[in-house]
């Protein structure tokens, strides 16, 4: 069995070969609309973790995922608000988002940056909505990533997600997200962004190394006055791979709406579930129906009886 | 009495067998794109519905074409139902004798047609079908371009399109479930599939399940010249 990846740590030295990609095919845990076999290994689950409260919003995260993805945002106008572009597009994985929050017990103004983007849960909607096999995967380091060539188009994904996170390209009709770096990872690298910030708001490695590093931030912080600092890993999804440390985690919506108990909506859940057995069965008992009666009731055929009671009453009023 | 139950295109061909005018040309376009398009949407549908049938999306071309196709397949099946709904909305309203008739419809399942009341042009089941697919058609219509991301992606918010997209669903199986009685209920009566090809029926197709509707028609001397024997 080969080594598991190297991911403890954003900044390792690059090798001065090259190295094979170590998360394949055979990593899956989940694949969309269909099923994977048990993988051999069990990648140590991995977790990028987004301090908040060191953010100072130099949008180098988003600058060095642009340079890492090769993408092209287009350039948008200034309406006066920093997040630049306005929204995440197919073209921008991750968005600094800015607000200002007014503290009601100190009376400060907050200002609040979080950098948003998909926060690769454990329980996917995306991967759950997704009815095109194959096309989001999730490996056993519990990235969830897609894949565009079997990827539709559809938007189901958009409708899974918790979070508004996939964006559909209008060029090639597929959709997009981050993929915390799936393709750094798997040579043993951090995702670009944690590599690019400069304050270390951005660490990425173990999960477990993760929330360990949280925990002596929020010792940090509440020491500091901030008492409801934490972990915003929420259970409804099963937790997730991407998480914050935020300073007020009691609210978590004043951070640009971040929901506070975020789930697959249950309407998610029966379209893909209850919907799923009640229209087959639905659609076989009509078809049942039909052959049940063919069989029993035999074909209703007009009989000769009927063309003269016809032809009578057409002779009597012509 | 009803009186609204005859179209302008039926007419009687007096002879032997009397042959009855039920669909016209147009009527008959109208009714076999609608067909074509809903089997088409339903098989690209299924594609989407369940995994287990998204191998149908290789009879459109692949996955991205079929997402591409469904949705305009649906506006050509929303327009052709428009069709067929103004022509045949009135011949299906509901009448009195419509709620004596289903108190028979055991005897209508097990085919005794004499024991029902005579029907007009449509008995109350083919109207509850008529019914059922129009409205069935309209909520697929407002939720299919609810879920359209492609052109309307902003008219909605996501929550309102995950409603939109189980209501979609659902209705889409009814739809389903309601155009396999109606292929059924064509299959056995014997008869019926030639008023959609051929456009008519035989007198005694009419006289025993539409004995009103060919009374109506004879009444009012709705009669054309008998059909020219074959030379």
């Amino acid at each position: 069995m080969e080594p598991s990846p190297r991911t403890a740590t954003s900044n390792p030295p690059v090798a001065a070969s090259a190295t094979a990609a170590n998360l394949t095919e055979r990593d899956l845990v989940r694949r969309s609309a269909s099923t994977v076999p048990p993988p051999a290994r069990q990648l140590e689950p991995v977790a990028k973790l987004i301090d908040v409260s060191k953010c100072i919003g130099c949008k180098a995260c988003q600058s060095a995922c642009v340079e890492w993805n090769d993408t092209k945002p287009a350039l948008e106008t200034n309406t006066g608000i920093y997040e630049n572009p306005h929204d995440l597009t197919p073209d921008m994985f991750t968005l600094m988002r800015f607000s200002e929050w007014e503290n009601p017990q100190t009376g400060n103004l907050e200002w609040l940056i979080r950098k948003d983007g998909c926060m690769h849960c454990e329980d996917p909607g995306c991967l759950k909505a997704c009815p095109a096999p194959g096309a989001i995967v999730q490996y056993s380091n519990g990235i969830v990533d897609f894949i565009h060539e079997n990827c539709i188009g559809c938007g189901y994904c958009i409708k899974g997600c918790p979070f508004n996170i996939p964006r559909i390209s209008k060029v090639d009709h597929t959709a997009y997200k981050c993929t915390l770096c799936s393709d750094r990872v798997a040579v043993g690298q951090g995702p670009a962004c944690a590599k690019a910030c400069p304050t270390h708001a951005i660490t990425f490695g173990t999960k477990e190394d993760m929330k360990k590093l949280a925990d002596s931030r929020i010792e940090d912080l509440k020491s500091r006055g901030f008492e409801n600092a934490g972990l915003y890993d929420p259970p409804g999804v099963g937790g997730t791979h991407v998480m914050y440390v935020l300073h007020h985690n009691d609210k978590p919506a004043i951070y640009s709406g971040l929901p506070e108990d975020p789930k697959v909506s249950p309407v998610v859940n029966a379209w893909k579930g209850m919907a799923k057995y009640v229209g087959f069965a639905a659609m076989g008992l009509a078809a049942a129906a039909g052959m049940l009666h063919s069989a029993f009731a035999g074909p209703n055929r007009v009989t000769r009886e009927d063309e003269e009671k016809a032809e009578d009453l057409v002779k009597e009023k012509i | 009495m009803a009186t609204t139950s005859i179209e302008k295109e039926d007419a009687i061909h007096p002879g032997k067998p009397v042959v009855v005018d039920r669909y016209n040309l147009g009527a008959r376009i109208n009714h076999w794109i609608t067909a074509v398009s809903l089997i088409l949407l339903a098989l690209s549908g299924l594609a989407f519905f369940h995994p287990s049938l998204f191998f149908l999306t290789g009879l459109f071309g692949g996955g991205q074409s079929a997402r591409v196709l469904h949705p305009w397949i649906g506006v050509v099946l929303f327009f052709s139902f428009a069709g067929l709904f103004i022509r045949f909305w009135r011949a299906n309203l509901p009448e009195q004798s419509d709620r004596e008739w289903l108190a028979h419809a055991n005897d209508a399942i097990a085919g005794n047609e004499e024991k029902l009341p005579e029907a007009g042009r449509y008995n109350p089941i083919q109207k509850f079908n008529f019914w059922c697919m129009s409205l069935l058609i309209i909520a697929l219509i407002l939720t299919g371009l609810a879920i359209w991301d492609q052109y309307f992606y902003e008219w909605t918010t996501i929550p309102q399109k995950r409603v939109a997209v189980l209501v979609h669903s659902l209705a889409a199986v009814l739809l389903i479930c309601i155009w396999i009685v109606h292929v059924y209920a064509v299959i056995w009566a014997r008869g019926t599939l030639r008023a959609m090809t051929r456009g008519s029926v035989t007198g005694g197709w009419a006289w025993r399940h539409h004995r009103r509707w060919l009374k109506e028609l004879a009444e009012r001397r709705r009669f054309k010249k008998p059909a020219t024997p074959a030379e």
